[in-house]
């Protein structure tokens, strides 16, 4: 039986070496793609905010004349100044055009209303749609809340009254979120990709041997010799695992590669990717690859024709986010009663390592063993279904 | 040797075969012949054991293929009626993917293959990926997987569908080859001449059940036609009762 399932493995494995679907899906694509977008998003969106913090704030002032007291505070912050006299439908459709990103309108009644130490109205015009310009409104009414806070306080002032009393609450934030910590909010999804990647690696050499095998007419010879049914269908799984964890360990790689390049310690994260990272994660995964890959064949096995098969795996290969998409909604923490969740405790363990956490070796240990329970069910099923006659088709 | 004795089967309200009893002796060929959809290919699934009949045994050389199932196929081997190969392996890795299963070890395995290469005459493609094999060598390499362990029986379930009229000869003189060597040899088909030209034994089964069987004398005689043709015809007639 061993003699046979080896042989099965070896002639699956060297038959999708050759082939360039296989290849390019498992080996290039799958692992790859991760990586790469992932790469891409972080550091666009760390360009994105170091720009904005460095930029100055530039605004369309409409009236400024009104306030010159204004316009000077404006401008020892920083903010720059275009001025220009807009009515207040002029600049909503230059705002709306996108001319102008924000505009300020300081109407007629600002001074005598200032003077009479009334509240003097402002307008501030932006598409609170836009995320840019809406950043940018933002910024400007922190800059303003500034400019009125102080001269409250010098009303105040000059009125005998201790400026003190108006601020009754003084506002401290704590961040308790260590550098690592921080990254695993960008990271998250991360470990999404890590079980994607590893599933589609066998993906196609999942359909490749068992609908491919029917459609091919293959598949009815190879039943007719003196093998067990269990041989082949262990053959094709094993065979299945070992793209698997090709594919899982050329994206991992591809990981630790991208995070030599993203400036994380710009946005004060450390993301502690490195080889050894790495290798925690490949080991994490270990236990899911035979589960995954005996999913995917039982389900393969069902079906008549490769493109059956897609169709069917595309779903197979949603499952596992099912479990981590709950834990993001319900923002679950890494708890012993969830490890015996596939995909859900390889998300947390994962997330653990991230975060620099210890993982305490039971929940380790439970996450493996029941991934490997679940793979033996599923083995034991696919050699079942294998052993029927409906799978002549 | 092969035999059947009573076999049934059933799909769902289909009754697929009925009462198929036939004993296909050593060193002769014997043609399974029939209409489609007469049981042909159930009954030869039946033989090789990757369809358990509800009712009737299914004996090669004497092993049965139920409780004997690994000894009784290592004495047969079985061309079914889709044959196909695997594309990214050459026709020498096909052959020999099958025979490493059968169990035979790697030097007597690349005797073989290169004994059945000269035999069938494939020794220009052998090492060619069987992507883009016409039919007739497409066949040529199921046959020799199916004979790589050198099995006294073989079963071939329409082994001429498809193939032009050279490769048909080809098989031909194959198969008169393989039953020379003393080997039993059992083929279904729905083409007369074929059947004529090549059979010692026809087993005509119409509707699930055998109804004639015997050398082809036997049979043109017992149904008073001059050609296996018109005593086919003769046979179905009567079962069909349009006779």
């Amino acid at each position: 039986m061993m003699r046979a399932l080896f042989i099965v493995f070896a002639k699956e494995f060297l038959e999708n070496l050759r082939d360039r679907r296989t290849l390019v899906s498992a080996l290039l694509f799958g692992p790859l793609f991760g990586p790469i977008l992932f790469g891409a998003m972080v550091s666009r969106m760390l360009n994105q905010s170091v720009v904005e913090s460095d930029e100055p704030l530039s605004i369309t002032i409409s009236g400024g004349d009104r306030a010159p007291n204004l316009v000077r505070y404006l401008e020892s912050q920083g903010v720059r100044l275009h001025a220009e006299a807009l009515s207040e439908p002029k600049a909503r459709a230059r705002v709306r055009s996108g001319a102008s990103a924000v505009v300020l309108i300081v109407p007629d009644d600002y001074a005598p209303r200032f003077k009479a130490a009334l509240p003097a109205p402002v307008f501030v015009v932006a598409d609170s749609s836009d995320s840019q310009t809406r950043k940018s409104a933002d910024r400007l009414r922190r800059v303003l809340a500034g400019y009125a806070s102080s001269i409250a306080q010098l009303r105040i002032q000059m009125r005998g009254v201790d400026p003190l009393l108006a601020v009754p609450v003084a506002v401290n934030d704590i961040d308790v979120t260590t550098p690592s910590g921080r990254a695993v909010v960008v990271l998250g999804f991360m470990t999404y990709f890590v079980l994607f990647s590893m599933l589609m690696g066998g993906l196609y050499l999942a359909i490749d041997c068992t609908a491919g095998e029917r459609e091919r007419g293959s598949l009815e010879s190879l039943l007719s010799l003196p093998v067990s049914r269990g041989a082949l269908v262990g053959g094709k799984i094993l065979a299945t695992c070992a793209y698997m964890c090709l594919s899982l360990a050329i994206n991992l790689t591809a990981f630790v590669f991208v995070f030599r390049f993203v400036p994380l310690e710009r946005l004060g994260m450390s993301a502690n990717l490195g080889v050894g990272t790495a290798l925690e994660f490949f080991a994490i995964c270990l236990p899911f690859v035979p589960l995954g890959a005996a999913l995917m064949t039982l389900v393969a096995s069902f079906t008549r024709s490769y493109r059956e098969a897609q169709t069917y795996l595309t779903s197979v290969l949603l499952v596992p986010t099912l479990p981590i998409a709950f834990a993001s909604i319900y923002s679950l923490r890494t708890k012993s009663s969830l490890m015996f969740i596939p995909s859900l405790s390889q998300h947390l363990l994962m997330t653990s390592v991230l975060k620099d956490q210890a993982i305490a070796p039971a929940d380790a240990l439970v996450s493996s063993a029941s991934a490997l329970v679940l793979a033996l069910v599923l083995i034991v099923l696919t050699a079942r279904h294998w052993r029927r006659e409906s799978m002549l088709g | 040797m092969i035999e059947a004795a009573a076999l049934r089967k059933r799909f769902g309200a289909v009754e697929a075969v009925r009462d198929v009893s036939f004993r296909a002796g050593d060193g002769s060929i014997t043609g399974l012949l029939g209409p489609n959809g007469a049981g042909k290919s159930t009954t030869l699934r039946m033989l090789y054991g990757v369809l358990t009949p509800d009712g009737g045994s299914a004996r090669i050389d004497g092993l049965d293929i139920r409780g004997e199932t690994s000894a009784a196929r290592a004495h047969l081997g079985v061309l079914p009626h889709a044959a196909g190969l695997y594309g990214n392996l050459t026709a020498r890795e096909n052959i020999a993917y099958f025979g490493a299963l059968h169990g035979i070890g790697s030097k007597p395995l690349a005797a073989r293959i290169a004994e059945l290469a000269r035999a069938l005459d494939m020794e220009s493609f052998i090492d060619r990926r069987a992507k883009g094999f016409s039919q007739g060598q497409r066949i040529k390499v199921a046959l020799a997987r199916a004979l790589v362990h050198d099995p006294a029986n073989v079963i071939l379930d329409e082994p001429t569908n498809g193939l032009d009229v050279m490769a048909i000869r080809n098989l031909r003189e194959i198969l008169r080859n393989l039953k020379s060597q003393g080997r039993c040899i059992l083929f279904s088909s729905h083409v007369m001449q074929e059947v004529a030209s090549l059979c010692d034994q026809v087993v005509i089964i119409g509707r699930g059940s055998v109804l004639a069987q015997g050398t082809l004398q036997e049979v043109r005689e017992r149904s008073g036609s001059a050609t296996l043709e018109e005593a086919f015809l003769e046979i179905l007639g009567e079962s069909e009762g349009i006779s």
